[in-house]
């Protein structure tokens, strides 16, 4: 039936290849939703170290030497983070403008140019990503 | 152009046969070098003309799944290749059936009508789903990759097994039923213009399977109904001579599990139709109604 006929390496790497844009637009959209769960659990993650900070006393929150802040100014001291959350915006905002886009679909509004709205949808990620690099970068050298 | 099972085998038997003669005549000595020699002009003659083919601008090169469970030789899928002289509007189903006829008449395809009408042969061309009688050569990188449809069964070479996507289609009841009759007997069913012209391009189907093959969900599950079927369904519950009831009937079966909402919106189908039906936009068409219908706040 509709399995798929085991024809080697060769062919899969040629399917593989010759995705159109609704595919790729479908594929990204999976992944990004994914990668923006997966986030959600770190954020909730480090976000939780600000319960035991909570009950610090005045003094220390004050110094900045309480758990919470402790947790953010190590990871944001890390080049890696700082990188990772370059990347966490591409994600979020491709994932946003496609999301729109399949929204549109839904409605049946401009089908005809789902694969334009596709390429606009990476351009801007692009452009808001590029644009965003000496906010997240800023310091981190 | 290598096309028949490797003879190998057939030379082993030979030269055994050669040592096992104890005293072999002058006569039988000078036929066997004769032979030799023969046969060395044939693999170079052979060979010259493969490089010719190769380097001559008016042929082209076609590489051709092939794969046959009957004859042990053939049972490991491999590709042939076929060097084909191109003419101008040649498609690839008129490479083939060239190959076919010049080189090697065990390579099997459908094909009749040789118009797009039919919808014999959809192959899977260079990485895509191609109607082989409606796709120009001179548009194809080369060379040229023909293979059966993915997510299919081969039966041999460029064949399928379609039953399944048949299956699908007949799932949906793809005739015209209504229990409102115009009022004299002999009366005719009419149309409005406007009616014909929403379900016009989804009339086009030729059954062809490209769209079910080329879609990712009907690869992983086998109970979806797929592009082809749900575009059959559209063309009938669109269709406002059928009436209420029988609209009804046609939502239950378009709204079920494996029905439209497995559609994600991947617009494979749409891309490789090559009647240009906008399959997707059917679907989509197709899940609102189906919302439409279910959803009452009044
Ligand atoms: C403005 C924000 C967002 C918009 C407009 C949006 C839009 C969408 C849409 C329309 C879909 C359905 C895709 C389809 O039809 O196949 C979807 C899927 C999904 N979204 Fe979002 N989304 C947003 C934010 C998020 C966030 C913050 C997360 C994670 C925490 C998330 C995770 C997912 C996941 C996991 C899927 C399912 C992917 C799949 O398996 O198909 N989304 N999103
Ligand atoms: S909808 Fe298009 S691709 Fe699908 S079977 Fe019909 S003609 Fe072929
Ligand atoms: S041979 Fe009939 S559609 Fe191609």
């Amino acid at each position: 039936m509709s399995q798929s006929y085991n024809r080697g390496l060769i062919e899969d790497f040629s399917r593989w290849r010759e995705f159109e844009a609704g595919m790729w637009a479908w594929i990204f959209h999976k992944f990004t939703g994914w990668v923006l769960i997966g986030y959600l659990f770190t954020h909730i993650a480090v976000l939780s170290t600000a319960i035991p900070a909570s009950g610090a006393e005045t003094a220390v929150l004050q110094a900045g030497n309480d758990v919470y802040t402790q947790t953010i100014v190590s990871l944001e001291g890390l080049l890696l983070v700082r990188v990772l959350e370059v990347g966490l915006l591409a994600v979020a905002v491709f994932h946003m403008l496609n999301g729109a886009r399949l929204l549109l679909v839904d409605l049946g509004v401009g089908l005809e140019s789902q694969d334009k709205s596709f390429y606009a949808s990476l351009i801007l990620t692009g452009a808001i990503t590029v644009a965003s690099v000496p906010t997240f970068i800023a310091g981190a050298f | 152009m290598s096309t028949q099972i490797p003879k190998q085998t057939e030379k082993a038997d030979e030269t055994a046969a050669e040592t096992e003669t104890d005293a072999p005549s002058k006569g039988d000595e000078r036929r066997a070098e004769k032979r030799r020699r023969a046969d060395e002009r044939r693999r170079q003659r052979e060979a010259e003309e493969a490089e010719r083919a190769a380097a001559d601008e008016n042929t082209v090169e076609l590489r051709v799944f092939r794969y046959d469970p009957d004859v042990e030789g053939k049972q490991e899928p491999r590709f042939d290749t076929f060097h084909v002289p191109f003419t101008k509007g040649m498609t690839v189903l008129d490479a083939l059936m060239y190959a076919r006829d010049s080189y090697d008449s065990s390579l099997t395809f459908r094909h009749s009508c040789r118009q797009a009408v039919c919808g014999s042969d959809a192959m899977f061309v260079n990485g895509g789903q191609k109607l082989a009688c409606k796709t120009q050569i001179d548009e194809l990188e080369e060379p040229i990759r023909v293979e059966p449809l993915p997510h299919a069964e081969v039966t041999k070479d460029l064949v399928v097994d379609m039953e399944h996507f048949y299956d699908q289609m007949e799932a949906v009841e793809p005739y015209f039923q209504t229990n409102e009759y115009p009022d004299g007997e002999l009366e005719e069913q009419r149309q409005t213009r406007e009616n014909r012209e929403k379900i016009k391009m989804s009339t086009r189907c030729i059954w062809c399977s490209a769209c079910m093959s080329s879609c990712n969900i009907a690869a992983g599950d086998n109970e979806y109904l797929g592009p082809a079927a749900i575009n059959k369904a559209y063309r009938f519950a669109m269709d406002e001579r059928e009436g209420e009831d029988v609209k009804q009937k046609r939502l239950e079966i378009i709204e079920q599990e494996h029905g439209v909402w497995r559609c994600q919106t991947q617009f494979s189908c749409t891309e490789v139709c090559p009647k240009d039906i906008p399959l997707t936009e059917h679907i989509q068409e197709l899940k609102r109604e189906a919302v439409k219908n279910n959803l009452k706040f009044w």
